[in-house]
């Protein structure tokens, strides 16, 4: 029987063959020596006709507690927010889905465009004077901002603070040791960067300090105090950034950031069981020639008129090989086009009321929840993350929470042993009044 | 068509939206008084403000102004543009696989975990592996996640001066960027004749200092290395690993196997030979399948089945660690399993078939206007030469560039870099005859225009909506962003 996806007709190949000058397909796999020939059938699941297939993959979905029918307090990096139909919409057009890296600009004008305006939209956010058209995620993003700082400042040693996403943290000790740097985590102390601690680790042979802001526990770093400890050592200053909170927060461009990098995540992706999602990465104008990842820019053609074209390939791998800035080459790209359409929709006033209301929205969570008696941690200001502290294990607080329609905070005793007990709850735009109430109602009986 | 598309801050004014979010409903906070002066941001990002219907008109502009595989033909060499079923854009939204947070308990995510194990288990079956991981987000991330592996392994045993990677002068560009990124010096082996690995320069650049040798089989010539298995020897016999670049797979599904050929460690292309779709760029989603040997180094946590429940294991002492945050690009994933539970493996097999057999059609029908460098039949994608041409003064550039005209993407061009004035053709096997017999007819046509009417290429692109952009002034001065005037 045909398959919908393979047009070739019996008499297709036939004359195909014939113009070929063999008589067989088979003919046409010669080459591969007889001893490396796999014979028999792939030991591959048996196929599934459309309407089977739905069903089957339906049955899988419906076994996965989702977050549209259950209220979600879980954050860690991931986050539940409005998300405009309008984004799918553009998102499913297949010029954009179904094309590829735009090498030719004259009919990837469309591509080029969007992620040009991508690029400006987070250098609005960040502050930043150039932004890449994306990376494969926020942790890689991080990662790769330490080999540029170590490439940049020809030193080895890259300083963590604790407070970084722990994930984000194992995706940087693996990078750093294929280039054989160093890594040294700094403590915290109530929530952000322990700063004694950290002015003790910077010295003459560190290639940059990274911070999160806001951090893996909510909180705000003292981001102005960081960057005078990190540049007086002629380090790099590189902060990993929420770009939604940056709708509200000083972004860390205008408080001395040398590198900035994140996921857009928040702005228009799904949660997706944890990918894709979309890194960012941007920089001073001085690091411009030595951005990881695809640039676009703006030229013109022979009538003057104006376009858009990769640029600066130069650093890139399929110029520079072995010595190209990063082995970087798919990116996110329809990801970073999600994430353009998000904040188009929300525009200028929408992302900062969304910001905003994620401020308010934890604010008021946290408020109730120390009203019922639920032990918080840590008193510094925050986005919309904080920390509270429970009798009796997280799972267990998350499985009777579940029963009720909600999705529990994230268990930190899983990275930090001294916050066994500790979860990190998320309040964003999406969580209504009616949600939280329920959820300090659940926690509070549970204290 | 309008030529100029306006930038979405062009079509800006003030207190336009096309979301609205619902008004608070906690009590209010007055934020300037509750955050501090140097966290209270004073300069608005200049963010567009348009309504509803102004996005759309923008970004649908947007998309008519780009060419995907739904628009029509684009054989672009390596990079496997098939058709993207439909289907698994349905199935990759479904509320269970969209909207799942990566960090929930695990027994609320059965689902989701069994798709991946199945996933897997396919992976290992079509690659001839013992264990694949979905952690690398794409090929060149895939790649170094390999390298990394490798490393691993022989320090384990006590090897810390194996510090080459050897890399075949075909190879595509992330192999050697890949290399150095996972603390590798790559080092070239050069092509002979015929188009393949040169096994004597290979014994020479092979010595105790190689680590690995990555190579694509069909390499990017689209020619199969028929002595795969002399050259697995030497790297074997050397104490190196043998590294699979699996960008061509495409080629070979159900006809021959990496594991099979001596490979110990493959990446997959799941947005490539998968269809999970290319995307403008990406995302993609980069599996790593391995030998047993290698297991221990898989990156961390492993999934693993127990009693027909999934769970991660975290507890992996030589694992390279994480190379991702969470489980990889799990959306993407979806979509490949999709895909080859539409296909089955019957189905696999004669996508490769088809793959081949169109290639090797194309060559043969183009094999004479243009310079066909290796005789031999190809696999999925072939190599042609502009050199012909070049001699008339138009460039295999000016023949991409006039392809565009007859609305067709065109192939890759000037790679692999040991090809003269190359064009790397790959149709796939989703096209039919009458497509492949069109985009013949035309090449045909524009190497006669070379010979006749050489201006006509020379100054293509006619019909697109902007002609050749000045790339020089754009990398010279560059503007990366937009600044309102």
């Amino acid at each position: 029987m045909k398959h919908r996806y393979l047009p070739t007709t019996d008499q297709d190949r036939k004359e195909m063959l014939e113009t070929i000058g063999v008589d067989s397909v088979q003919d046409l796999f010669e080459d591969i020596p007889e001893a490396i020939r796999f014979k028999g059938e792939l030991k591959v699941e048996k196929q599934l006709f459309e309407s089977e297939l739905i069903r089957y993959m339906s049955k899988l979905s419906s076994q996965n507690a989702n977050t549209l029918e259950n209220a979600s307090f879980l954050g860690a990096g991931v986050y539940d927010h409005a998300i405009p139909s309008v984004v799918d919409h553009v998102i499913r057009r297949s010029e954009f889905y179904t094309a590829y890296t735009p090498y030719q600009p004259e009919i990837s004008q469309g591509e080029l465009q969007a992620i040009f305006e991508f690029q400006t939209m987070i250098s609005e956010l960040t502050g930043m004077e150039v932004a890449n058209s994306s990376m494969y995620d926020g942790p890689t993003a991080l990662a790769e901002a330490g080999l540029l700082s170590a490439g940049q400042t020809k030193k080895k040693k890259i300083i963590v603070s604790k407070t970084v996403h722990p994930e984000a943290r194992a995706v940087i000790d693996t990078y750093a040791r294929g280039q054989r740097l160093s890594v040294v985590e700094v403590d915290s102390s109530n929530g952000v960067t322990d700063l004694e601690k950290l002015k003790q680790e910077i010295d003459e042979n560190t290639a940059c300090v990274m911070v999160q802001y806001p951090n893996f526990f909510g909180q705000l770093e003292p981001l102005p105090d960081i960057e005078k400890l990190v540049h007086e050592q002629k380090a790099m200053f590189v902060v990993s950034s929420n770009p939604l909170a940056l709708g509200r927060l000083t972004p860390p461009g205008e408080m001395g950031a040398d590198i900035v990098v994140g996921d857009c995540q928040p702005f228009g992706i799904p949660a997706q069981f944890g990918g894709p999602h979309c890194g960012y990465f941007a920089v001073t104008k001085k690091l411009m020639r030595k951005v990881p990842g695809r640039l676009i820019g703006q030229t013109t053609d022979d009538n003057g008129q104006r376009g858009f074209v990769l640029t600066l390939q130069a650093r890139e791998q399929h110029i520079r090989r072995d010595k190209a800035t990063s082995n970087i080459c798919s990116n996110q790209a329809l990801n970073a086009l999600a994430s353009s359409v998000a904040m188009t929709a929300l525009g200028k006033k929408g992302v900062r009321k969304m910001a905003e209301q994620n401020i308010k929205k934890a604010h008021y969570a946290k408020a109730l929840l120390e009203e019922a008696g639920v032990e918080t941690v840590f008193n510094g200001v925050y986005f919309n993350e904080f920390v509270i502290k429970v009798n009796g294990p997280i799972k267990e607080l998350n499985r009777k929470l579940l029963t009720k329609g909600i999705i529990g905070g994230y268990d930190l005793g899983r990275d930090y042993p001294e916050l066994n007990n500790h979860m990190l709850v998320a309040v964003t735009e999406n969580r209504t009044k009616a949600e939280i109430d329920m959820f300090v109602e659940e926690v509070g009986g549970a204290k | 068509m309008s030529k100029d598309q306006a930038l979405i801050f062009e079509l800006s004014e003030p207190e336009r939206i096309s979301y609205s979010l619902p008004e608070l409903d906690v009590p209010d906070i007055d934020l300037d008084e509750w955050l501090p002066e140097e966290f209270n941001r004073k300069t608005e990002p200049e963010l567009p403000e348009v309504s509803e219907l102004q996005l759309m008109r923008h970004y649908t502009a947007l998309s008519k102004r780009n060419h995907g595989v739904d628009s029509g033909f684009y054989p672009l060499g390596s990079c496997t543009m098939k058709y993207n079923p439909k289907i698994n854009e349905d199935v990759a939204r479904y509320p269970g696989f969209a909207f799942v947070h990566p960090l929930q308990e695990e027994e609320t995510v059965q689902g989701a975990l069994e798709m991946m194990y199945n996933l897997q288990e396919n992976l290992v079956a079509v690659t001839g592996m013992d264990e694949v991981t979905l952690q690398p987000a794409a090929g060149a991330h895939g790649e170094w996640t390999g390298l990394m592996m490798i490393r691993a392994y022989h320090e384990a045993n006590g090897d810390f001066n194996r510090t080459k990677v050897i890399v075949p002068d075909s190879a595509h560009g992330t192999n050697p960027a890949s290399a150095t990124v996972a603390g590798f010096e790559a080092v070239t082996v050069k092509s002979n004749e015929k188009g393949l690995v040169d096994l004597e320069d290979l014994k020479r650049v092979v010595d105790q200092d190689t680590a690995a040798l990555m190579l694509t089989n069909p390499n990017t010539l689209g020619l199969f290395e028929e002595q795969i298995t002399e050259m697995a020897t030497i790297i074997h016999d050397a104490g190196g690993k043998l590294y699979y670049d699996g960008a061509n797979m495409n080629a070979i599904m159900g006809a021959a196997r990496p594991g099979d050929m001596g490979f110990d460690v493959v990446h997959l292309n799941l947005h490539k030979t998968f269809t999970g779709p290319h995307g403008g760029g990406g995302p993609g989603s980069g599996p790593v399948g391995v030998k047993s040997d290698l297991i221990p180094y898989l990156p961390k946590p492993v999934l693993v089945k127990e009693n027909d429940a999934y769970r991660f294991d975290y507890d992996c002492p030589q694992s390279i660690g994480r190379v991702k945050p969470y489980y990889g690009n799990f959306g993407i994933n979806v979509r490949a399993y999709t895909y080859i539970r539409t296909m089955g493996p019957e189905g696999l097999k004669q996508v490769s078939e088809n793959a081949v057999l169109n290639a090797n059609y194309m060559m043969r029908r183009l094999q004479d206007a243009f310079v066909l460098p290796y005789e031999q039949h190809c696999k999925h994608e072939f190599v042609i030469s502009g050199k012909k041409q070049k001699k008339l003064g138009v460039r295999t550039l000016d023949m991409a560039k006039r392809l565009l005209d007859f609305g067709y993407h065109p192939p890759t061009i000037y790679f692999p870099i040991n090809v003269e004035e190359c064009m790397m053709i790959e149709p796939t096997e989703t096209e039919s005859k009458e497509t492949l017999d069109e985009f013949c007819d035309v090449l045909l046509q524009i190497a006669k225009e070379a010979e006749d009417n050489p201006e006509i290429v020379q100054e293509a692109p006619h019909t697109t909506v902007i002609g050749r952009l000045d790339e020089t002034t754009a990398a010279r001065k560059p503007i990366l962003r937009y600044q309102k005037s």
